[in-house]
């Protein structure tokens, strides 16, 4: 009897040791870039290495703000991060629509046609978004040439170089690439409504505009919310690529978001220790968000999100 | 395999009736007009999506003089495919596509092989730490250090120019491994009690057991893994000044900056080895960009619509919370 315990208890340890080095991976690769943050304390100019760069405490935060021309700057592009999030948070009821409707639909093969079509340029990545935006819209895209083959135009329009609507036509390429995909969720969802509610629905004598607002509609708003709320997370996090490949010397002031100034800030202009400490910044505000946001879904559904 | 395809029909089936009885109004005057207009909304934004492939597909065959004055927009004219052998004299394509062809099946490979081992071993509750350490795995899916700091830190570990920086960070993904486990889970126990009871050990009921029922799993980790791949593009912008390193996706977005020389030196090159090449062939700035597009597109085009079930199975049990 004295044996048993330490024989399981040596399995349980073996266990553990299998799944070791995959957990050294992901310390290596997912913690330890968390280490990086100790760059925005010191004055670090490349290629002298860490060790030997002097210990400046928190004056690049304290430089952020030093003067107005900083704090101009900051705000420029804390204003592009608010407007692409705001505008992308402010239709992420798309997806939602898109699914009622496209369900609405009766032709199987047309339907699934659709849904195949829709959801492929989510698996393209932003660099062919780009060269498929570029071949369209530059001065001798496609457009372009249509326009001045049916003698619309005499010179390009130059839609890519436009330094207006940049916000908007962000918007557009992101709705793009992710409309299809992001009402797939919300496709299963009505495909978890039970029969008995239509079946009820239709005894009523409802409508199908009705049927749409009483049934359908509310069966979704629980995966609507979960959704809005990750999306509310990661406000901040617009990411790099989208912004980078578009971004050009027209739509430079409008098309900066934090992640994208914070890596010109750093591979352009070689200001590491900076662009570390709004890095810092902007993962502190997105985790308090994180849990704000969970917080929320626990007092409003008495579940967490996370 | 055949398990997974019946299920797949029946599943079909319900989806099928349910969309049949949300379908089943009172036909109207209105719901006809509302029918008309989603029918057409939708085929408007069907040809969004789908337009700029196909028409970038017609005019790198077509003849390329009269691409270039935008006389192609619905088929095809002069077909020829010069652009095509043409487009491989460019230094450092052939590179870029061993590149990303290497990263993506090895990358591919090691991720799923760890995704369907984390899977599995997060479902044994005898593991010591099981709770933290799945804690520990997940919860890396919501929050980063941030792309300097990770830049900074990767060079650290001398993981710039170096084509490991492609592989090691993707293989432990949290997310493969939620959907692993979460399918392992829906298998019944005595499975695995019952290997247990004939003397197996962990690595042999992963191997013998759970492996060969974790396929269709797999399967949707592997297509979503190599799609990752495939498309990574930061890691390359960020860890490599290497060009022997280059993958397929910086290359497309260097050329899309800079392909005029491109086109200038493989017009050269032409007029070097044969005779003047013809207009019709002649490389322009814009036949260059367009057809290293579609080669860096075609994979994705090729396999998408065969494995788009797997891909929409993914999202689904993703959806349920691991």
């Amino acid at each position: 009897m004295q044996t048993q315990p330490y024989r399981t208890r040596s399995i349980s340890i073996r266990k553990f040791l299998y799944i070791l080095p995959f957990m050294i991976l992901l310390g290596v690769f997912a913690y330890y870039p968390l280490y990086g943050w100790v760059y925005a304390f010191y004055d670090y100019m490349p290629p002298i290495p860490l060790s030997k760069s002097p210990y400046v405490g928190f004056k690049w935060f304290h430089s952020l703000v030093e003067n107005r021309v900083k704090i101009d700057q900051l705000l420029q592009v804390i204003k592009n991060t608010f407007g692409m999030s705001g505008l992308n948070l402010l239709f992420s009821w798309l997806p939602m629509i898109f699914a009622i409707f496209l369900t609405e639909i009766k032709a199987v093969r047309f339907r699934k046609f659709i849904q195949t079509v829709t959801t492929l340029p989510n698996f393209i990545s932003w660099v062919l978004v780009y060269s498929l935006a570029f071949s369209m819209f530059s001065s001798e895209g496609i457009v372009n040439g249509l326009l001045k083959q049916l003698g619309i135009i005499d010179s390009p329009i130059l839609f890519l170089q436009s330094s207006h609507h940049v916000w908007l036509t962000m918007w557009m390429w992101t709705t793009w690439k992710a409309l299809g995909w992001s009402a797939i969720l919300y496709i299963a969802a009505i495909m978890g409504i039970d029969d008995s509610l239509y079946e009820a629905a239709h005894v009523d004598g409802a409508t199908r505009m009705q049927v749409i607002r009483h049934v359908v509609l509310p069966s979704m708003l629980p995966t609507y919310f979960v959704l809005l709320m990750l999306q509310i997370a990661s406000f901040l996090n617009n990411g790099l690529e989208q912004y980078f490949v578009f971004q050009n010397a027209f739509n430079k002031d409008s098309i900066q978001v934090l992640d994208l100034y914070v890596y010109n800030l750093a591979m352009g202009g070689g200001s590491y220790s900076v662009s570390v400490a709004i890095s810092m910044l902007k993962s502190a505000i997105s985790v308090v968000l994180l849990f704000s946001v969970n917080g929320l879904s626990k007092l409003l559904r008495g579940e967490s999100i996370v | 395999m055949s398990d997974s395809a019946a299920e797949l029909t029946t599943h079909e089936q319900v989806h099928q009736r349910r969309i049949d009885k949300k379908v089943n109004y009172q036909v109207s005057a209105t719901d006809k007009v509302i029918t008309v207009v989603i029918y057409t909304m939708f085929s408007i934004f069907a040809f969004i999506c789908v337009y700029p492939f196909y028409s970038i597909i017609i005019n790198t065959i077509s003849a390329n003089d009269i691409s270039a004055r935008g006389d192609v927009v619905f088929l095809p004219k002069h077909i020829h495919f010069q652009n095509y052998l043409d487009v491989f004299k460019i230094p450092g394509l052939g590179n870029a596509a061993l590149v990303s062809l290497g990263r993506t099946v090895i990358g591919t490979a090691l991720t799923v092989i760890a995704s369907a081992f984390l899977g599995f071993m997060f479902t044994q509750e005898d593991m010591w730490g099981r709770k933290f350490w799945y804690r520990f795995t997940v919860i890396t899916m919501f929050f980063s250090a941030g792309i300097i700091p990770w830049y900074l830190t990767m060079r650290s570990l001398h993981l710039t120019n170096n084509f490991l920086a492609y592989i090691l960070p993707t293989i432990v993904a949290p997310f493969f491994i939620i959907l692993v486990k979460t399918f392992v889970e829906s298998t019944p126990k005595e499975l695995q009690q019952a290997a247990s009871i004939d003397g197996a050990g962990t690595m042999t009921i992963f191997f013998r057991v759970m492996l060969p029922i974790c396929k269709p799993i797999l399967a949707t980790v592997a297509i979503f893994a190599a799609v990752d791949q495939w498309n990574s593009f930061q890691d390359t912008l960020l860890l490599v000044t290497d060009s022997k390193l280059y993958s397929l996706q910086f290359i497309l977005y260097n050329y899309i900056n800079q392909a005029s020389s491109l086109s200038t030196m493989v017009n050269l090159q032409n007029a070097g080895s044969t005779a003047m090449a013809s207009l019709a062939t002649k490389q322009t700035t814009t036949s260059i960009r367009m057809t290293v597009t579609i080669i860096v597109v075609a994979p994705i085009l090729l396999i998408y619509p065969i494995f788009q079930r797997f891909f929409v199975k993914g999202i689904m049990i993703g959806a349920v919370k691991g």
